[in-house]
């Protein structure tokens, strides 16, 4: 049952051959056994998550079930859950109950799945190993002394260690795509403007984009039917017709076109991680895809762009957590300034607090054009790359990570080198445009690697057709830690 | 020395929208605190927001009315500051491409135009309050204003005087609730000033150092304020001091500005494009709407009535004052045209004189244009004299006999005496009976005429048609 | 360019968040590294490149001006620090 995929689950369901109720008592059970291990989870309601489940059981009871109602998903602790804490990982929302429902909470609900907890992450989403979290680091299922990558490492780690079925994240610079590499599942993150991002804590408003993470890429088909959507509180929510994200999984991939950018096959890619990617390319190749290298020039760019752009969004979308309304307030405090200035300095963790300086400083009188400016322009550069490149392929693979999983402590006292984990990402945040990452074999201490797959706008059900017709053949998204 | 005061004013007109600039909940005035504050005002975590396509129109009927630019696309810009009552620590405005670019508005002092430009207009969105009675030695913070659509207008520096400063906002305070966009209530914030003023030596070019003063909240304040520091800035100057560039406050119980903030603690507000709002564009065809909705202008009325009616421009000035007063005008003078002074003589006097006295606007006046017209007309057409229409408005005000005016003629008895013989045989009756005051009027004592006058007027208790009774006794005495 | 620890406290100030002497100087390292690594950005010439603000472009949605929101206030205040008459209560706001 815990390594069953979406679709088995939905039909035990429809069979009743279990209840929802049981199902997330299951699950629950599976959590309370193995979170104080893994620390997958900020959050647990079984209050909540078995009255759901109830009343999916009674959807299911009178037909009135969609294909993933009284279905477990672990939520990341960014999405705003009424009646749920919800604390973005920071002790500056350490005491935040929310009186609203994100628009991808809405969705779930709508569609009769089961909140069965909030997942860990880090803090307001800036990390790439889960260590900046408030409430403690999470470990990798395969193998408990390396990261599992962030900032969504719970949701990654809840779906490896069969925690939960499925899990949604967010995705930044490569939040869904890093952990889902480096614990071993598939995870995607679809282009700007699909997913709602009305009540998604926001990191950098113009670069953060919700998705499923799941064990295979037919669940997140099924999870991004649920999470898409028009969304009208969202001014940057895409009108567009409602499409089926599973409709091409079936489809051979003869012809297909696949780009491989010369800039991710160059140094920096580790021996272990390039041996499965190239694997992975030769299965491709088995499957009737053609290979094209292709160039995207700015590359190396797009972390010097994401390091300025991302924090000086964020240093201004963290401009409201100042203990007037909501959240941390100081215990004590000389005045008004001082009870901003304390507040601010005890709710957010030493990363948080780097982020807020970089963006604050490039943002201010003097700075703003040689680096916001500057950033920008070429942000335009990095996106006008992938215009080109997709000119000559469908669609684009490459390493996810230069590397397998680091250990827990590696990097978490060097900033740059942390920041260098989202070298291959990135881009797909700076440009909008859809990307993925599905598990696609072992490197070094069998810890996994994963394919990164880059489409073109709104190409996500072409991707999922690609990834899928992958794990027909091979078994790697099949194979669990626990 | 002779010095020149050089005043710009930046105005912040609150926009009569229903709801926030970017969220659904009301803007009413007076709620009970925070009640009208949603997740999106209070910024929790997580939410967005979306411009309502209410304040966009209505920034737009300014820039037409002011023959402003309308960019296209707009951009929404954050600026950064952390403030209780600004909840997101950032307010969204506008920085580089506002709505509005341009344009001027005319104004009139001492009966001399002056053309003052615009630098712009842009969207915002407004604070919340802060409440200082003490709570234990804390403020209340209320947030129910934040989010309330805001549309700053900013004026070159091209105002000379406090008088032409007060011309100005007040031309502007009539436009913006002429254009239905503002409902123009000082009291309650609706529209609040701010002016920038510097002083330099007569015939020179180059501005002075500028301070800007806050919190000016009638154009009594703006005009004190004004004049308070303009005079300030004159003494330092000519004490050999130089002026700080400062934002100052108006403290109206002493009358004089202070200082709030130096430029040296300025905040630095790290602009940047909004990236929870995109471009905003303002297609042609949606302008082309927007000014069909749009009544005529108060300058195309003033013109008009002074080309049409052929009324002064002090006249066309004071009937435009307000959308009302004119549109009241109008409604009358179509029914006697030929009588707009007279028409123009009663709205400005008596009716804005009893309106004035019961605090009550003309929307709500007791008397219909309809009415007036009809009481006009019997003065007009001789029926009753000025003086006894005056008592048949006062009757009509207060809403005897249905306010029908010849019913309170009737009543009254307040019909002129017009007929030729009656009045000749009064004044035969007179003449007869005041033989010494003939004998001394025909002697050059002139005073005696008036007296005659009197004496028939008093005889008639006032109903005689006072032009006809005078040509007839000249013409008897000349006899 | 080279950060200095006065840069790293202004920053920090106008980002309203208290830092003593000795984390400004750990603060100031890390900085340093980091916008040594930004600055790989000047070497590339962008003079006729337009800035690029959002992943699509789109243009903004008008929402129409309807009073859509009830009042939850008490169900916004029962999270908040501190609140009294309704009104949420900082420490003394000096104008």
């Amino acid at each position: 049952m815990f390594n069953a995929s979406l679709k088995q689950l939905s039909s035990q369901l429809a069979e009743k051959k279990i209840s929802s109720t049981e199902l997330t008592t299951e699950f629950l059970n599976r959590i309370k056994k193995l979170n104080p291990e893994y620390n997958a989870f900020i959050t647990l309601n079984e209050d909540i998550s078995l009255a759901q489940a109830q009343a999916a059981d009674k959807m299911l009871a009178s037909g009135q079930a969609g294909p993933l109602t009284g279905i477990p998903i672990a939520q990341k602790d960014i999405f705003c859950a009424k009646g749920w804490l919800t604390t973005c990982g920071s002790k500056m929302l350490s005491n935040f109950i929310s009186p609203y429902d994100a628009g991808v909470i809405e969705r779930f609900n709508q569609a009769g799945t089961v909140n069965i907890g909030k997942t860990n992450m880090d803090e307001f989403a800036m990390g790439s190993s889960n260590e900046t979290s408030f409430y403690g680091l999470v470990k990798n299922p395969w193998d408990v002394a390396a990261v599992p990558g962030g900032s969504s490492g719970g949701a990654a780690c809840a779906v490896a260690a069969r925690l939960a079925p499925a899990a949604t994240g967010t995705d930044t610079g490569g939040s869904i795509r890093q952990p889902a590499a480096l614990c071993g599942i598939s995870g995607i993150k679809p282009t700007y403007g699909l997913v709602s991002r009305y009540g998604m804590i926001a990191f950098a408003s113009s670069l953060d984009q919700g998705g499923p993470m799941a064990k295979s890429a037919e669940d997140l088909a099924l999870l991004l039917n649920i999470m898409v959507g028009f969304d009208p509180r969202d001014s940057t929510s895409l009108q567009r017709d409602v499409e089926d994200y599973a409709r091409d999984l079936q489809k051979p991939l003869a012809g297909l076109r696949i780009g491989l950018p010369k800039e991710y096959f160059a140094e920096g890619m580790s021996k272990d991680v390039e041996s499965a990617i190239e694997k992975a390319l030769d299965e491709y190749r088995k499957l009737g895809a053609e290979m094209v290298e292709i160039s995207l020039p700015n590359a190396a760019l797009s972390i010097p762009v994401y390091y300025v752009l991302a924090p000086a969004e964020a240093s201004s979308n963290l401009s409201r957590f100042d203990g007037v309304r909501y959240g941390h307030r100081a215990p004590s405090y000389s005045d008004l300034g001082d009870m901003y200035r304390k507040t601010r300095a005890q709710g957010f963790g030493a990363e948080v607090k780097r982020r807020i300086l970089i963006g604050t400083y490039v943002l201010s009188h003097g700075y703003y054009d040689a680096y916001y400016i500057k950033a920008q322009k070429l942000r335009r550069l990095i996106a006008q790359d992938f215009t080109e490149a997709y000119q000559q392929c469908n669609i684009i693979m490459g390493p996810t990570t230069p590397t397998v999983a680091f250990n827990l402590g590696e990097k978490s006292g060097d900033p740059i080198q942390m920041y260098l984990s989202d070298i291959y990402t990135s881009a797909a945040n700076l440009t909008g445009l859809p990307a993925m990452s599905i598990p696609v074999g072992f490197g070094d201490k069998n810890r996994p690697v994963g394919l990164h797959i880059i489409g073109n706008y709104f190409m996500e059900a072409q991707m999922l057709n690609a990834a899928h017709q992958y794990q027909q053949i091979t078994d790697w998204h099949l194979q669990s830690p626990v | 020395m002779q010095w020149e005061i050089v005043i710009g004013l930046e105005v912040h007109s609150q926009l009569s929208t229903r709801s926030k600039i970017f969220s659904g909940a009301s803007t009413a005035y007076g709620a009970p605190p925070n009640t009208q504050a949603c997740v999106i005002d209070l910024a929790l975590p997580g939410v967005l927001p979306v411009l309502n396509k209410g304040a966009v129109e209505r920034a737009v009927k300014l820039g037409l009315s002011v023959g402003a630019k309308i960019n296209s696309p707009s951009i929404f810009a954050r600026k950064n500051y952390f403030y209780p009552d600004l909840p997101k620590g950032y307010q969204i405005s506008q920085y580089e491409l506002p709505v509005v670019q341009g344009g001027s508005i005319q104004i009139q002092v001492n009966g001399v135009e002056k053309n003052i430009r615009l630098t712009r207009a842009h969207l915002e969105e407004d604070a919340g309050k802060s409440l200082h009675e003490d709570f234990h030695g804390m403020s209340g913070i209320d947030l129910n204003r934040a989010g309330t659509p805001l549309l700053e207008i900013v004026s070159e520096p091209d105002m000379r005087s406090s008088a032409e400063a007060v011309a100005y906002a007040k031309t502007l305070h009539a436009l913006v609730r002429w254009i239905g966009i503002c409902d123009g209530n000082m009291q309650e914030g609706s529209f609040r000033c701010d002016a920038n003023v510097s002083v330099r030596p007569r015939d020179t070019e180059k501005l002075g150092t500028r301070c800007e003063i806050k919190n000016l909240n009638s154009f009594r304040f703006l005009e004190k304020a004004i004049d308070f520091e303009a005079r300030r800035q004159i003494e330092i100057l000519e004490d050999g001091g130089t002026i700080r560039q400062e934002t100052r406050l108006y403290d109206a119980n002493k009358d004089e500005t202070r200082t709030m903030r130096t430029k040296e603690d300025a905040n630095d507000y790290r602009y940047f494009p909004d990236p929870d709002l995109l471009p905003l564009e303002i297609p042609q065809h949606w302008i082309d709407q927007i000014k069909q909705t749009m009544p005529e202008l108060p300058q195309v009325r003033r013109d008009r009535y002074v080309s049409k009616f052929a009324l002064s421009a002090y006249d066309a000035s004071a009937l435009t004052s307000s959308r009302e007063t004119a549109d009241y005008f109008e409604a009358t003078v179509t029914q006697l045209p030929a009588q707009a002074k007279l028409c123009a003589n009663w709205i400005m006097g008596e009716i804005s004189g009893q309106l004035n006295k019961e605090g009550i606007e003309i929307a709500a006046c007791p008397i219909s244009p309809e009415q007036l017209a009809v009481l006009l007309m019997r003065i007009s057409d001789g029926t009753i004299s000025g003086k006894a229409a005056k008592t048949v408005f006062e009757s009509m005000w207060s809403g005897e006999l249905d306010k029908n005016v010849d019913a309170i003629i009737a009543a009254k008895g307040l019909k002129q005496i017009s007929d030729d013989n009656a009045i000749e045989q009064l004044v035969d009756q007179v003449l007869a009976a005041n033989a010494q005051q003939v004998a001394d009027y025909r002697n050059g004592k002139e005073k005696a005429f008036n007296s005659l006058i009197g004496q028939i007027m008093k005889a008639t208790q006032g109903k005689a048609n006072p032009a006809q009774v005078n040509a007839m006794l000249k013409k008897k005495l000349a006899e | 360019m080279t950060l200095t620890v006065n840069d790293v406290k202004r920053i920090a100030d106008l980002a309203y968040i208290e830092i003593d002497e000795g984390e400004a100087k750990e603060t100031l390292i890390q900085l340093s590294g980091i916008f040594n690594l930004i600055e790989t950005m000047q070497a590339v010439d962008t003079s006729t490149v337009e800035p690029m603000s959002h992943a699509q472009s789109v243009v903004q949605r008008l929402r129409e001006d309807e009073v859509t929101e009830t009042d939850q206030r008490e169900l916004c205040q029962s999270i908040a620090p501190q609140v009294e008459a309704g009104l949420y209560l900082v420490p003394q706001v000096i104008e």
